[in-house]
């Protein structure tokens, strides 16, 4: 019948074709960080995903800097950067939260070193609604009572006010996965220790992907790094009480404690750092590093 | 051979079969032999490894301090919770049935239809493109469909839709449909190929149109090869987890209608085991997950067996 063996020869092709541009994709993003001198130095680094983008900033800078070291970057959660640092797997881990003391516990059994904590800049998180939203300012016991489990806020005229473009009136709840660091630190912002969010929330699997999702859906309320603003989102100023003084997101705010829901960052090492990692963790907060935290949207260490 | 060397024979065929006794195949065949013996085994031996592991992962949790009943009946997933974890995954197999049910009332139709279409209907020409788009559509990687999910669909169904959020049992639904295609249409027109052109010019002798020709007898003749290509697009849809983490919203939600969110099984151990501290509770409840993932998997597959068997007896009488 009409079976030749050429559309499956050109089939293959295509999809040839399609890999090799793929590759070549990767391949140029790889060349800026690895030229290959001899005895090239590679620390390994994942966590956060809140910081991803600044340790990424990081590195590229600083293999400019010393250009026979390599730093590799991965994201996933700042729980996926610990277990890796617990299996010795990464030498740095990039955290938006404190290790706990049962992670600390198995990275000693685990490692047979103590793992380090370096604060290496503050990160305000965002609450963002869709642009079109009226909504100008909320507070944290509403927030609470949006994200909660006893929460009773449903619906955006609970929050007095009128939104046309979110037909059915429902709030939208985006979260983010649970081993996420900004998950943890909205959640005990909240609700403190004891309580747990209302299921039902759309768990999404990255920071960026939170601010995304916001500026495509109109009824959506969502929480990110303040670093991850576009133009097609709006970050509501935060009080603590309902009717109290409310701050926007902001680097001053930050810093004078006004904004409510801001955490430092974390950068943990296995035991005391030394030769390279102990180079580079100093210049991360060399007044070079620390630009870099400023320019990707995050606080800078106070000057002492 | 005996009998062949007793009559006289031509020169030929005598060299040929000079090769066949006194080739060094002998012992190259039987060493062949085992090697192909052992791919055959070693399938088994993977297949009840990887269940083994997954069991030995999960089974301290299981039958030491899960409570199966609330682990099957209750709503309530919370791994990471401080004061209180409760680990229900009721609403995670609620979401994977939805989904994957949605997935092939869409994808069995197109799929099966795709198939009898290229492989009877279109020109040689026709054909050739329709294979070559088909491919490409099975080449796409599932994060890629995950985006479409999330970048094209969720616009699209909030504004048609006039629903709240558009990453929902549809979403996820379509999303999967279109990755179960390719596989439903590839492996359902080989099926139909494999019917022999004898069954089509007999048909065709006895004065039957085109469409009597699929229906009557290409459609029963082809009937196993098309149960397993609908059953493979449905393990497909089932273990698919990047997609439709990111397409149906990943939300611990019993759906009422199409456009509520839900999560899957899948997808929860994707977005959660790499956070579970190897050999905490959480870890083992995700492949506890895995254990009942391979449990649905092993019911559907025995099930389309046995539905085989008794398509296969009732032909037989």
């Amino acid at each position: 019948m009409c079976n030749t063996p050429r559309p499956r020869l050109t089939g293959l092709l295509l999809v040839l074709a399609v890999y090799v541009l793929l590759l070549n994709g990767c391949s140029k993003k790889d060349e800026s960080t690895s030229p290959p001198p001899p005895q090239k130095v590679v620390i390994q680094n994942a966590g956060s995903d809140t910081m991803v983008n600044l340790a990424q900033a990081w590195a590229e800078a600083y293999a400019k800097v010393s250009p026979n070291v390599s730093i590799e970057v991965s994201g996933g959660g700042s729980g996926t950067g610990i277990a890796a640092l617990i299996n010795g797997t990464v030498d740095i881990a990039n955290c938006s939260r404190k290790m706990k003391p049962i992670e600390i516990e198995r990275t000693k059994k685990n490692t047979g070193k103590e793992p380090q904590e370096l604060t290496v800049g503050y990160d305000a998180l965002a609450v963002y609604v869709h642009k079109g939203n009226p909504l100008s300012e909320i507070s944290i016991e509403q927030l609470a009572n949006i994200y909660g489990e006893e929460g009773t806020i449903t619906k955006w005229s609970q929050l007095e006010i009128q939104y046309a473009a979110c037909a059915n009136d429902e709030i939208i709840r985006i979260s983010r996965q649970s081993n996420s660091g900004t998950y943890a630190y909205f959640r005990e912002a909240l609700l403190g220790k004891t309580s747990d969010f209302k299921l039902g929330s759309r768990d999404l699997h990255g920071s960026k992907d939170v601010v995304e999702l916001v500026s495509s859906t109109p009824c959506a309320i969502g929480y990110s790094g303040m670093g991850y603003a576009t133009k097609h989102v709006k970050m509501l100023k935060v009080s603590k009480n309902t009717g109290g003084p409310s701050a926007s997101p902001s680097v001053e705010n930050t810093l004078s404690g006004d904004y409510p829901i801001a955490r430092p960052l974390y950068i943990y090492s296995l035991g005391t750092p030394n030769g390279e990692i102990k180079k580079y963790l100093d210049w991360v907060l060399s007044e070079t590093g620390q630009s870099i935290v400023s320019e990707n949207g995050y606080v800078l260490l106070p000057k002492e | 051979m005996e009998t062949g060397t007793k009559k006289p024979i031509d020169p030929k065929q005598q060299g040929r079969i000079y090769e066949l006794t006194h080739s060094p195949g002998q012992f190259a065949e039987s060493v062949i032999e085992w090697i192909i013996r052992i791919c055959g085994i070693s399938a088994i031996v993977f297949v009840f490894g990887i269940f083994f592991f997954v069991f030995r992962e999960g089974a301290a949790f299981l039958f030491g301090g899960l409570d199966l009943v609330q682990f099957l009946t209750s709503t309530e997933w919370y791994p990471s919770s401080v004061s209180n974890q409760r680990y229900g995954v009721l609403a995670l197999i609620v979401g994977t049935i939805s989904v994957t049910i949605l997935a092939m009332v869409i994808a069995v139709p197109f799929g099966l239809g795709a198939a009898i279409f290229v492989s009877e209907f279109c020109g040689p020409k026709l054909k050739e493109v329709f294979k070559v788009v088909i491919e490409l559509l099975a080449a796409i990687p599932s994060v890629v469909w995950g985006f479409i999910g999330l970048q094209v669909m969720n616009p699209l169904i909030i504004k048609y839709l006039d629903a709240p959020i558009g990453l929902s049992v549809l979403n996820g639904g379509c999303i999967l449909a279109l990755m179960s295609v390719p596989i439903i249409v590839s492996i359902g027109e080989d099926a139909l190929k494999a019917v022999p052109d004898s069954y089509r010019e007999a048909a065709e002798a006895l004065g039957a149109s085109h469409w009597q020709v699929v229906y009557r007898v290409l459609l029963p003749a082809a009937k196993n090869g098309l149960l397993a290509a609908v059953l493979l697009g449905t393990g497909r849809a089932i273990g698919e987890t990047m997609a439709v983490l990111m397409a149906t919203g990943h939300s611990v939600n019993i759906p009422t209608s199409l456009l509520d969110s839900v999560r899957t099984l899948t997808a929860t151990i994707a977005a959660e085991l790499g956070e579970a501290p190897v050999g905490s509770d959480h870890y083992q409840v995700l492949f506890i997950i895995g254990i009942l993932l391979f449990t649905i998997t092993f019911i559907v597959n025995l099930t389309a067996d046995l539905v085989i068997k008794g398509i296969s007896t009732e032909n037989d009488l």
